[in-house]
């Protein structure tokens, strides 16, 4: 899941650094992460996994790791792929 | 009857706005205008001592720039394109005979360069760019324009076409935060002094789709923008009169403005709604300007 959500990362988070030079717990908005690519990397993750953000996890909270992103979508997969 | 309509007949009746048949596109009588000029005055009172460079723009912007400010990405719903007819004799005759059969004439109307304006500073960050870099001091700029919105309502607080005045601020981030802040507490301060209720609050812009709730939490969550909110047509939802917005470094990087040291600048801007203020002040003191409470007649130069 962590390897899909960094590739989600590289194609639509517009990062001025690559996304492997990032760890799981780096702060993205500090890397670059613009308010509007936080958005095209929400829009991308809810295609690739099928899922849909409720309005409580609209937030740059929810984007602000690659950690966080996966809790995220943990959360609204129901799946705990916590060996990944 | 609802309260919206009800405000709306009565600036109607009392000739204050003039119907169109169009919602959100009203005439302004003489005296809806000079109370707008009298407030403007009261705000160049409060601004005008801090050198800003002012300039005025017509409401519509080149359609180069308005694409560059990424505006179709945030508020497509909101905006206005100019378009014209542009073609020849038969063009012209199969125009007539569509329009004669009550047909969609305007489907062959082309894109012109000219977009309406969606706010008075967008037309000032490619100026400003074009320039190079900011003075050492940054800029601080004075706009007004009529700007377009499309959202049709009947609420007169909300109109598709009217002006802002605004001022923008350029320069590092203590720089621009520190103005938006002295014109917060301007804001609160001349809305008193013209007997206006008022409350300031966090907001965000009507960005749209589910896309745009995540730019608006982003936005609330971060603290950039707020609004001098006052009643108009409601008590319990007043409407958004003045904006306070820090855009952090993005227009600054969106259109290439940079620091004298070569840094991108941080920008900010107040807004002041100017026909919603006037409506404020009507829905607030009567449509009797006459009547206004003599405190209120002063601070705008009415003379007793």
């Amino acid at each position: 899941m962590k390897q899909k959500i960094r590739d989600i990362l590289a194609k639509h988070g517009g990062l001025p650094v690559p996304v492997d030079t990032l760890a799981d717990d780096a702060d993205l908005y500090a890397a670059g992460l613009s308010s509007f690519a936080s958005v095209q990397v929400m829009l991308g993750i809810e295609e690739a996994f099928d899922v849909e953000f409720p309005d409580n996890l609209l937030n740059r909270k929810s984007f602000q790791s690659i950690a966080a992103i996966t809790r995220a979508v943990e959360g609204l997969t129901g799946s705990a792929e916590a060996a990944e | 009857m609802d309260m919206q309509t009800s405000l709306l007949d009565r600036l109607f009746d009392s000739g204050l706005l003039i119907d169109t048949g169009v919602e959100g596109l009203y005439g302004r009588s003489g005296a809806f205008e000079d109370v707008i000029a009298r407030f403007e005055r009261l705000i160049d009172a409060y601004g005008g001592r801090d050198g800003a460079e002012a300039m005025r723009f017509p409401p519509g912007m080149n359609r180069a720039h308005f694409e560059t400010s990424g505006y179709m990405k945030s508020f497509p719903q909101l905006a206005g394109t100019v378009h014209s007819f542009c073609g020849g004799d038969a063009d012209h005759m199969n125009l007539l005979q569509c329009m004669e059969v009550n047909g969609d004439w305007t489907k062959d109307q082309k894109a012109t360069d000219i977009v309406l304006t969606p706010a008075a500073c967008y037309p000032l960050y490619p100026t400003i760019a074009k320039r190079g870099r900011l003075p050492a001091k940054g800029g601080l700029y004075d706009l007004q324009s009529y700007c377009f919105r499309h959202e049709p309502s009947n609420d007169p607080a909300r109109q598709q076409l009217f002006r802002m005045r605004e001022y923008v601020c350029m320069g590092t981030q203590e720089h621009v935060t520190e103005f938006r802040q002295t014109w917060m507490d301007r804001g609160l301060e001349m809305m008193a002094k013209v007997g206006l209720d008022v409350t300031m609050d966090v907001a965000n812009d009507p960005f749209f789709g589910r896309a745009g709730r995540m730019m608006a939490n982003n936005q609330r969550d971060q603290n950039l923008k707020f609004e001098l909110l006052i009643p108009v047509t409601s008590a319990a939802k007043p409407t958004a009169c003045m904006s306070f917005n820090y855009h952090q470094d993005a227009f600054g990087a969106k259109w290439g403005l940079n620091l004298e040291n070569g840094d991108v600048a941080h920008t900010a801007c107040v807004g002041f709604g100017l026909e919603r203020i006037a409506l404020a002040l009507f829905a607030r003191h009567g449509m009797d300007i006459a009547t206004w409470p003599a405190d209120v007649r002063k601070v705008l130069g009415y003379q007793d």
